[in-house]
């Protein structure tokens, strides 16, 4: 009687430990479903390379690569903000502060990463994108800059952690031995620490990426949303991700607008399929 | 009477053999110690009889190992395990009170009568005597005993689940000499009802305790004899530098 | 020669300049919320439903709302989270279904939250035609949330000592037994602290009840669970952005009570992570 109750329970663990394979098959399949639609009517060619996102036109033209190069931009505006200053702030972290300065220092990263990006938005709504707007003489401070100081914080506790983590698990001896030699503190740190974490902190850079492309509520309320190809960093750009937030709302299911926003979230599923698979081999690599 | 038999018994972790060609009886209501240098294979040969190298993914058996002429593969684990019980190196209470601690095997072996369990872990518990210590306090936390109080509750909580074979995997190395002491008292006293098989790294206590000895070297039985004739007269060169060099 | 201990101030210096362009925002941030918020809350804000197109009024709906769909979230998600964490703790061997479940975890703790919302409006609200409801946003959020429970409650489990298994299975209890008995009591606290943490991210979330649950204005609460609701992430993305004209003192209010919600999650956990490393009996 027992050993078939356990028997049941043993089985019920081993499907619930299936299921994240299974939701993960399961979302995929459900952007397909409703997403690949769109190419009966669409080449996935124009596509992706189009140049205007018109989606209610008639007849409407499906072309994202506006909102490509908007994302993008934000992207990287924000990776070259949040990478220098979250390994920095790793480094620091790890390496220098004071045991009882490091708790709290923790501390405020996981508040940072706690708080809910829509408050983060509201936030750079109020105060950084009318400081962006007079700084820089724009006549709306709803732009990729705003968006991408925005998103760095949204990145910054991913990157801090992972690279804590990464320089923390650098064996002691190393730094031991470098520093029996003679080398300072420093000299240490960027010789000996920061080569032996660099697998690691390549991927806290990577998951910290893919924490931007992916972020939606934040992005949407500070870049403008103007869906036009960018050419400076200083003017409105739509991504990605807020496009199918703001739209999705009012597309009819079954139109091909929406499909077009389904096959935007495949695009972004890829997206961030490749970045974790390619962040997690260099996680793995470490160890 | 034979209780356990080892024939053509090699064991490996991985690629790695551990054991081999073991050839081994242990008698009914004797202690036989095991002696030998770190990594000759005894802890490994003791985990065998109850099965728990099982929780090894790499470990690998073969050969015959028998509890009364039944293959110990083919026993349920489980039923195996109450058969024959297990005291580890570190006195290692689970995360209850002392009570608790002794009633554990028996609740799980499905006792449900509470007057029963009770009076199971009194009589165990002055079996492991350990009663007079702790009777006024059973519902406190079993980290709140001594090194050697600990020790022998786990042998208590051994006893509790009534097992035929107790096997000790240096029960002692832990503790101090009046602790180990008083578990010595309680093996010798044990083996009226149990077979007992001791590992140790503490050859004396083997001399002391042991009614026979086995030496092992490399995961390979050198020699097993009387424990006088071991300690006296033994037959290899091995054993004799072994003695030697540890009573130095 | 360069002075290698004037470089090593410089380095030092730049780096503690980054730790405080972190820390001092978020700093900054918590302050400016809690200054410009706390003038608006008061019992009627608290406890009164939106009045005069969002302007006035208070902000409860949106308030229960969000409890309704974190406690949903959270049915859904720890028990099989927590099944999932001990599939993998105590029964997955090292082979390669056990590398593709971590895979599988790591994809989904990275999924953006806009396409868990996709995920949400294609299989609940439209193939099991739950509609726009609370069902619907529960289980999106519940799945979203899902790989912090798992990650957390492994670690939890993975933490009791392997000793603890030995001595329960060397007394003949079964596998699951001492999963029941030992294992799982000693890894509550750990189990804790990430459901905990789950919840305060399912009630922050507005991307995946966007288009699954959020009602933009519903002057009444829930009746069942195939209703819609407002939720509080939701309310301030609409006050912020959708609405005209509203007072700040209304959106920053807004913001501050999802802000204390969420925070006191991620403070309770804490609080339980650190009280159980001091008292750690082992």
């Amino acid at each position: 009687m027992r050993k078939i109750k356990e028997f049941m329970i043993e089985n019920l663990i081993f499907i619930c430990g299936m299921a994240s394979i299974f939701f993960v098959v399961l979302i995929f399949l459900f952007l397909l479903k409703e997403g690949l639609a769109l190419f009966n009517i669409e080449s996935p060619l124009k596509f992706l390379f189009g140049k205007s996102w018109y989606p209610i036109s008639e007849p409407p033209q499906l072309g994202i690569f506006p909102l490509i190069l908007g994302s993008l931009l934000v992207t990287a505006g924000a990776a070259i903000i949040s990478i220098p200053i979250g390994v920095g702030c790793a480094i620091y972290i790890a390496e220098i502060a004071p045991v009882k300065t490091k708790e709290v220092l923790k501390a405020g990263v996981e508040l940072l990463a706690a708080i809910p990006s829509v408050v983060l938005g509201f936030i750079g709504m109020v105060t950084l994108v009318p400081f962006v707007k007079t700084v820089f003489h724009l006549p709306t401070g709803l732009t990729a800059l705003s968006g991408s100081i925005m998103l760095a914080f949204m990145a910054m506790p991913t990157i801090v952690t992972i690279a804590e983590d990464a320089l923390y698990s650098v064996p002691k001896t190393y730094k031991e031995g470098a520093l029996a030699l003679g080398a300072t503190h420093w000299q240490t740190i960027w010789r000996v620490m920061l080569p032996a974490a660099s697998s690691g902190i390549l991927a806290a850079v990577m998951l910290g990426i893919g924490r931007v492309i992916g972020e939606t509520m934040a992005v949407m309320m500070i870049t403008g949303n103007a869906a036009v190809i960018p050419h400076s960093i200083l003017v409105p750009v739509r991504t990605l991700t807020a496009t199918i937030a703001a739209e999705m709302g009012e597309a009819v299911v079954g139109s091909e607008h929406y499909f077009a926003l389904f096959a935007i979230g495949i695009v972004l599923f890829i997206i961030s399929f490749a970045i974790n698979v390619t962040a997690d081999l260099f996680l793995h690599k470490r160890q | 009477m034979v209780k356990i038999e080892v024939h053509k018994f090699s064991a490996w972790f991985g690629a790695n053999r551990v054991l081999r060609d073991m050839e081994m009886e242990i008698f009914k209501h004797e202690i036989l110690s095991i002696i030998g240098p770190s990594n000759s294979g005894k802890t490994t040969f003791l985990r065998t009889l109850n099965r728990l190298n099982d929780l090894n993914p790499y470990f690998r058996m073969d050969g015959m190992v028998e509890l009364e002429r039944q293959d110990v593969r083919s026993i349920d684990v489980e039923a195996l395990r109450r058969r024959v019980g297990m005291v580890f190196a570190l006195p290692l209470p689970l995360p209850l009170s002392i009570f608790e601690n002794v009633a554990y095997g028996v609740r799980m072996h499905g006792e449900k009568d509470k007057k029963k369990i009770a009076s199971k872990v009194e009589e165990s518990l002055k079996q492991g005597y350990l009663w007079e210590e702790v009777k006024d306090r059973l519902d406190e936390s079993a980290f709140k005993l001594s090194g050697g109080q600990q020790q022998r509750l786990c042998i208590a909580r051994t006893l509790a689940v009534e097992p035929e074979v107790i096997l000790f995997d240096e029960p002692c190395s832990g503790l101090d000499p009046i602790s180990t002491a008083k578990v010595e008292d309680a093996m010798v006293q044990l083996k009226e009802k149990y077979t007992i098989v001791l590992v140790t790294n503490n050859v004396k206590q083997a001399a002391r305790v042991g009614d026979r000895t086995a030496f092992f070297l490399g995961g390979e039985l050198i020699e097993l004899d009387k424990t006088d004739k071991i300690f006296t007269a033994p037959h290899d060169k091995r054993t004799d530098g072994y003695i030697r060099g540890k009573f130095g | 020669m360069r002075n290698p201990h004037r470089t090593q101030n410089i380095a030092f210096f730049f780096l503690f300049l980054a730790t405080l362009l972190i820390v001092v925002p978020v700093g900054m941030i918590v302050v400016i919320i809690i200054q410009k918020g706390l003038p608006a809350i008061n019992w009627q804000f608290l406890t009164d439903i939106p009045r005069q197109g969002m302007r006035a009024g208070g902000i409860f709906p949106a308030i229960v709302g969000t409890l309704y769909l974190v406690t949903g979230a959270i049915v859904f998600a720890l028990p099989i989270g927590l099944l999932a964490a001990i599939y993998l703790s105590e029964y997955s061997k090292d082979n390669i279904l056990n590398r593709l479940i971590k895979l599988a975890i790591v994809n989904l703790a990275g999924v953006p939250s806009v396409v868990y919302g996709l995920f949400g409006l294609a299989l609940f609200v439209i193939f099991f035609k739950f509609g726009a409801s609370i069902l619907a946003g529960s289980l999106t959020l519940g799945i979203m949330i899902l790989p912090i429970i798992i990650t957390s409650s492994r670690e939890a489990l993975e933490s009791v000592p392997q000793s603890f298994r030995e001595v329960s299975l060397s007394l003949g209890a079964s596998k699951w037994q001492t999963i029941r008995h030992i294992v799982l009591p000693n890894a509550i606290p750990g189990i804790l602290t990430g459901t905990i943490l789950g919840l305060g991210r399912a009630a922050g979330e507005t991307a995946p009840i966007l288009f699954t649950v959020a009602a933009f204005y519903l002057p009444q609460l829930p009746k069942s669970v195939f209703d819609q609701a407002m939720a509080l992430p939701y309310h301030l993305y609409v006050i912020s952005t959708q609405v005209p004209n509203v007072d700040e003192k209304i959106r920053y209010g807004t913001a501050l009570v999802l802000l204390t919600l969420v925070l006191f999650m991620n403070l309770v956990a804490i609080i339980i992570r650190y009280k159980f490393r001091k008292k750690k009996k082992w």
